[in-house]
């Protein structure tokens, strides 16, 4: 058993990390040195950069313009992106429908869509949800009729995250209505947001931004082409679609970084005549924390290393979106915290409080998101209770 | 980066396995708990024979020297069924007793005890020490043939049986200072020393040490006079690696346990693991286990590190997360089985006591998340 990084991997961190420095606009490093948030424009200029060195699209084989690396390296590039603070790229595209292309799509789709993603130049979101239809996503309703050459795709799809931004949408839809169980009746289909028909509503999340968005189909036409893989066959696609980079949703460089802001935060702030930092109890209270992180990060490794070796995500992977969301919502509580009364800060004037605080309040009230996204922690608990304890169905 | 074990690792795994199930199965610590001793000599020999006891230790002495690794795996499997035999004391007496002890000392103290004819204990923790090594009142004063010492020590594990002990005492300074720690090596019938035996919750018995002007020859010096603490820190360090391995097959055991139990308890007509309240507890407690396994591999790798602060880092993560970990996973894991499970007749209380044995022992969570809270690395890229 070894449980470091070898002297190849560890060169590579290095590597990434001097590649961001270098490679960062000072605007955008500017705000990563204080943990702003990214524009949307923003996050595409970056996509667009790492995009031009080859690392847009770590987990894409080499033909299709991914860079070749293993497990390990991409758990480090993803670790050194997210520490360096610098603007995440939109995973639709990259980390969701590219990969499910190149599985299941055909000649054409690959030829279509991949290199648009990979360069930035096409954004992606996802229609999944719908307003009947969440944690019970089989029961979805939106309907996409056979007609001939095209579907006909009626109905509303909702959380569909930075839609407002997106060229494409990737749907399940429904295609038979009269299927024995209703997993089988779905499609996985692409659909060109400019389409005829379709129209866009973003909320304002209790962040104070703009980030999911409830999207309206009416008579929208999608060329055949789009659908991928077989007819009927979506909900397989859903589950394959979810199978692709098991071992970085913990987020584990989300939370170093935002300790790492907490920390900073403890230092600058003031109390009882000493650094917050140096408070008996508040150290132990960011200890505890990071602990907590750290043996994440352990059993993080157990999957990469799986992941190294060709397994099949073993028991451990499935803990890392649960206790992974859990931790970068307690990070960013603890940032409340220590903020004190900047705590209540809401989007104020530059200089009311330190830059670093600014997005705390923002960032915490819409890291609520993170244990209901993707399969919210009860559904993901169900599912190991099921897969993994075996316990009896209810 | 790499968690698989060896083949050579699977076969010692395979053969502790076959040994709690045939030789040494929960009824036997169940049995052993109203033993005055609590476990037994020739289990003992056994566990030696079968090459267990000598794998941290050179051939030198009679060991083979594997890894720590090697150690912990074997620990941890005799933790899913509470095995009672002395090793983890063992190895703390045998850590610092093997890295500063001369030829002859490991001849006469550690050979036979790797050979299970003897067993070995440390005593080191004082009444206002808490679980700091260095909070040392005991004193050894120099003597025309070697030490006098005088002082008590607490909680010793394995010093109501143990043949001879490794004990702490300052050679100079006082509680608290880093230097003119020494360790010394005490027989059981030492003149001056007397021992008294407790009881403890889980089952075992530990010694109160007495001593009373105990007067030893220079011989039994370990190492250099007052130099003694980074090595028993170490050996410390060793014992909280010991005890997240066990905690691990504890918790293993405990959670097949309450999954078992919640697929055969039937009520309002159903098995209780269909409920959805008791999936999402049980799948918390799976998470946990999780975790404290995954710490406790990096616990038995880092302990062997070089660099001290990497080790101490390391260490201190898994053993708070033991804690932390452990604790939840048999409070729920008794809750799980309702009244059943507060019941000395079944077995998750076993367990239940032995966690909070092993939470505490070596550091508890507090002390492991002060002490990782005062490394350098906690405030780098910070201060």
């Amino acid at each position: 058993m070894d449980i470091s990084f070898s002297a190849e991997h560890e060169a590579f961190r290095q590597e990434v990390r001097d590649y961001i420095t270098g490679a960062l606009p000072p605007e955008l490093a500017r705000k990563a040195e204080a943990d702003a948030e990214f524009e949307h424009a923003e996050v595409m200029s970056w996509h667009r950069i790492l995009a031009q060195k080859g690392w847009a699209a770590p987990h894409w084989p080499k033909q299709h313009g991914g860079p070749g690396w293993d497990a390990a390296r991409r758990f480090i590039f993803s670790e050194e992106i997210e520490l360096s603070g610098a603007p995440r790229l939109s995973p639709f595209g990259l980390a969701m429908v590219g990969p499910l292309i190149i599985q299941f799509g055909s000649d054409y789709q690959k030829q279509r869509f991949l290199p648009k993603i990979l360069a930035g130049e096409e954004v992606w979101c996802q229609g999944y949800s719908e307003p009947n239809a969440g944690s019970d996503l089989a029961s979805l309703q939106l309907r996409a009729e056979d007609r001939g050459d095209h579907f006909l795709l009626n109905g509303q799809k909702t959380w569909t995250t930075y839609a407002q931004y997106a060229d494409f949408i990737f749907v399940l839809a429904r295609t038979n209505g009269e299927a024995k169980k209703k997993q089988e009746g779905i499609s996985f289909i692409l659909c060109d947001m400019s389409s005829e028909g379709l129209t866009v509503k973003p909320f304002l999340t209790t962040g104070g931004t703009h980030a999911f968005c409830e999207t309206w189909f009416e008579n929208v036409k999608v060329p055949k082409e789009h659908l991928v893989g077989e007819l009927n066959q979506g909900w397989t696609m859903a589950k394959a679609l979810l199978g692709h980079e098991r071992t970085l949703v913990a987020g584990i460089g989300i939370s170093s970084r935002a300790l790492l802001r907490a920390k900073r935060i403890a230092r600058d702030t003031m109390s009882d005549g000493r650094r917050l930092l140096d408070d008996p109890v508040i150290r132990q209270e960011i200890a505890a924390l990071e602990l907590r992180l750290e043996s994440l990060k352990m059993a993080n490794f157990r999957a990469i290393a799986g992941a190294q070796l060709g397994h099949a995500p073993g028991p451990e992977s499935s803990i890392l979106k649960l206790r992974g969301t859990e931790i970068q919502q307690a990070c960013f509580d603890l940032c409340m915290k220590l903020m004190g009364m900047n705590s209540l800060t809401w989007f104020n004037e530059p200089g009311t409080v330190p830059d670093r605080e600014h997005w705390v309040p923002s960032a915490f009230n819409y890291m609520r998101a993170a244990t209901i996204y993707a399969g919210s922690n009860e559904i993901q608990k169900n599912i190991i209770a099921k897969l993994i304890l075996g316990l009896p169905s209810a | 980066m790499d968690f698989e074990l060896s083949e050579d690792q699977r076969l010692l795994v395979d053969s502790v396995q076959s040994f709690v199930k045939k030789d040494s199965p929960i009824e036997r610590m169940r049995r052993l708990r109203d033993h005055e001793v609590g476990w037994e000599k020739s289990t003992w020999k056994q566990m030696a024979e079968l090459g267990w006891l000598g794998v941290l230790f050179p051939e030198s002495v009679g060991g083979s020297q594997l890894s720590f690794v090697e150690v912990g795996l074997i620990i941890e499997q005799l933790g899913t069924t509470l095995v009672p035999e002395p090793i983890t004391a063992l190895v703390t007496a045998g850590v610092p007793l093997w890295k500063l002890g001369n030829a002859e000392q490991h001849e006469r103290y550690l050979s036979p005890a790797l050979g299970g004819d003897t067993s070995l204990a440390l005593a080191y923790l004082e009444r206002d020490g808490r679980f700091d090594a260095r909070q040392i009142a005991t004193r050894a004063e120099k003597t025309a043939s070697g030490y006098r010492l005088s002082g008590s020590k607490r909680w010793v594990q394995n010093g109501h049986a143990a043949d001879h002990l490794v004990v702490s005492a300052r050679t100079s300074g006082g509680p608290g200072d880093s230097d003119g720690v020494s360790l010394f090596l005490l027989d059981a019938g030492q003149p001056g020393l007397r021992r008294t035996t407790v009881k403890q919750m889980d089952g075992k018995k530990s010694a109160m040490l007495e001593l009373e002007g105990v007067e030893v020859g220079a011989e039994r010096l370990l190492g250099e006079p007052g130099a003694a603490l980074p090595a028993l820190e170490l050996a410390l360090d060793y014992g909280a690696a010991a005890t997240c391995t066990e905690g691990a097959g504890v918790m293993q055991t405990v959670l097949m346990m309450t999954r078992n139990y919640l697929t055969e308890r039937r009520q309002f007509g159903v098995p209780i693991g269909s409920f959805q309240a008791l999936q999402h507890r049980a799948v918390d407690m799976f998470v946990e286990t999780e975790l404290a396994k995954s710490t406790a591999i990096l616990a038995m790798l880092d302990v062997e590190a070089e660099d001290a602060a990497v080790r101490q880092r390391s260490i201190s993560i898994a053993k708070a997360q033991l804690a932390e970990s452990g604790g939840f996973v048999v409070r729920q894991g008794t809750q799980l089985h309702g009244g059943i499970g507060v019941t000395d007749e079944h077995d998750v209380g076993l367990y239940f006591k032995r966690m909070h044995v092993l939470s505490t022992l070596f550091g508890d969570a507090h002390f492991h998340t002060r002490r990782f809270a005062s490394l350098p690395s906690f405030t780098r890229n910070v201060a």
